[in-house]
């Protein structure tokens, strides 16, 4: 499972974690997110985040 | 116009701003100031600025120490422009300084001025800068209050330049904590956290575990008095509200079209004074939404009553609504409740917003056009039952 960053304020999207305090089931992939989720730190739309490949890198080794 | 030293040769350059009293919405009843701070070392440091208005006082205090054309690095800890205002018109005199901050301070910087003459030092946690006798450590603080906040760390004086963390909007000629009266002081860095900080207490959380292994001796804000004789009270203070710790405490705050409210508001009050509540309540139209939001952020309960106006709520109570959601108090109890006509509108309105707030709402109290005496004692033993 991803991580993605977002780009504002640095908070870090973990799918394996999702957002609890926002409904997110844990295992919640970022493209399965809903449109309207916004960052739980700053606010902005899911266009602002990254994917962190450094984690993907290591899923690989997996 | 004095420039005061903290340590030394590490001096407070800033502006006392005595008239202001709105900042973008919070009453600021006492004024406020904005500090930058000059390092004099190898290398000359302005650390932030103040306001474009009040650029001639910090000039005045600069040139007191040293010539502006003399500062080899400008630290911008955040790009807010009662900090950064006075950057563009300073960087004229000092036209080879380095600005230092970091990749969102960067970007922020860029979308405020013109910066294409600028020189940037881009800064992340962990980095320093040497300036000769001193090094200068980061440490970004993203949501403290916005995405670009750091605070910078001179380990060899133990001080802190904290940027808006910690401050409090006092316009005085003391300079340090202990030159000013402690409660006023702690109220008002308490409404300052309500009313700026109180949405980002788990990154203040983040923030707190990185400043206590820090060994400090000055916390040197950007607003109001540095912190020297009770860093340890604030640090305490920071830790308990940004957990959202609350007290046995409830605030009821409404408006009122023909009383009708209000005496629903009394009859409330009645039930949290029953059971030993620290009650604050607040007519709305006398009192500012800032002044609310300083005790309700250790309050467990949140009381918010309106009259049904046009199907709808009384603006003062939309507005507080609007302030308080955005300021985001988690864990809270709450209670909706209001007069009405014909259509009990108001109530409804109230207790959805509430609700989407992440509020849990233990009651919700209508009452048809003027309350009995009898339905008004009702109401304090419905309110008993549920708190």
């Amino acid at each position: 499972m991803a991580r993605y960053i977002c780009t504002v304020c640095g908070y870090e999207y973990n799918e394996e974690d999702g957002d609890a305090d926002n409904d997110i089931l844990e295992g919640t992939l970022f493209e399965d997110l809903p449109a309207e989720w916004t960052c739980p730190m700053c606010g902005v739309g899911k266009e602002d985040f990254e994917k962190d490949f450094d984690e993907e890198e290591d899923d690989d080794e997996e | 116009m004095k420039s005061v030293e903290l340590k030394k040769d590490i001096y407070w350059v800033g502006a006392v701003d005595w008239d202001i009293r709105n900042f973008h919405g919070y009453l600021t009843q006492r004024g406020s100031s904005y500090n930058s701070y000059l390092i004099m070392d190898e290398k000359i440091v302005l650390v932030d600025s103040v306001k474009h208005y009040l650029y001639e006082e910090m000039l005045e205090r600069i040139k007191q120490i040293v010539d502006p054309s003399k500062i080899d690095y400008i630290i911008c800890n955040h790009v807010e422009m009662d900090h950064s205002g006075s950057i563009p018109k300073i960087i004229k005199l000092c036209p080879n300084v380095i600005i230092v901050t970091s990749p969102q301070g960067e970007k922020g910087l860029k979308m405020h001025y013109d910066t294409t003459n600028w020189n940037f030092h881009i800064v992340k946690s962990g980095d320093t800068i040497n300036i000769g006798t001193r090094n200068i450590a980061f440490l970004q603080t993203p949501m403290v209050h916005w995405p670009d906040n750091m605070v910078s760390y001179i380990s060899e004086e133990k001080i802190i330049f904290s940027n808006d963390a910690f401050g409090q909007h006092i316009a005085s000629t003391g300079r340090f904590d202990d030159e000013v009266p402690y409660s006023m002081l702690v109220e008002e860095a308490r409404k300052y956290y309500a009313n700026i900080v109180l949405p980002y207490g788990s990154q203040v959380q983040k923030v707190m575990e990185e400043v206590k292994k820090l060994d400090i001796e000055i916390i040197a804000t950007s607003h109001g008095i540095i912190w020297r004789n009770y860093i340890a009270d604030i640090v305490r203070l920071y830790d308990k509200w940004s957990r959202n710790e609350t007290e046995k405490k409830a605030v009821i705050v409404y408006d009122t079209m023909w009383e009708s409210t209000k005496k629903m508001a009394n009859a409330i009050k009645d039930a949290f004074e029953d059971k030993d509540y620290n009650i604050h309540m607040y007519n709305l139209q006398g009192t500012h939404i800032s002044d609310v939001m300083t005790e309700l952020i250790t309050a467990e309960y949140i009381c918010i009553g309106s009259p049904t106006l046009n199907s709808s709520i009384l603006p003062t109570v939309a507005a507080f609504l609007a302030y308080m959601k955005g300021l985001a108090p988690k864990n809270r109890k709450a209670i909706a409740f209001g007069s009405y006509g014909w259509a009990p509108l108001s109530i409804k309105e109230i207790e959805e917003t509430l609700t989407k707030a992440g509020m849990d709402v233990v009651a919700s109290e209508k009452i048809n056009f003027v309350p009995t005496e009898v339905q008004l004692k009702e109401l304090t033993d419905r309110i008993k039952k549920v708190i």
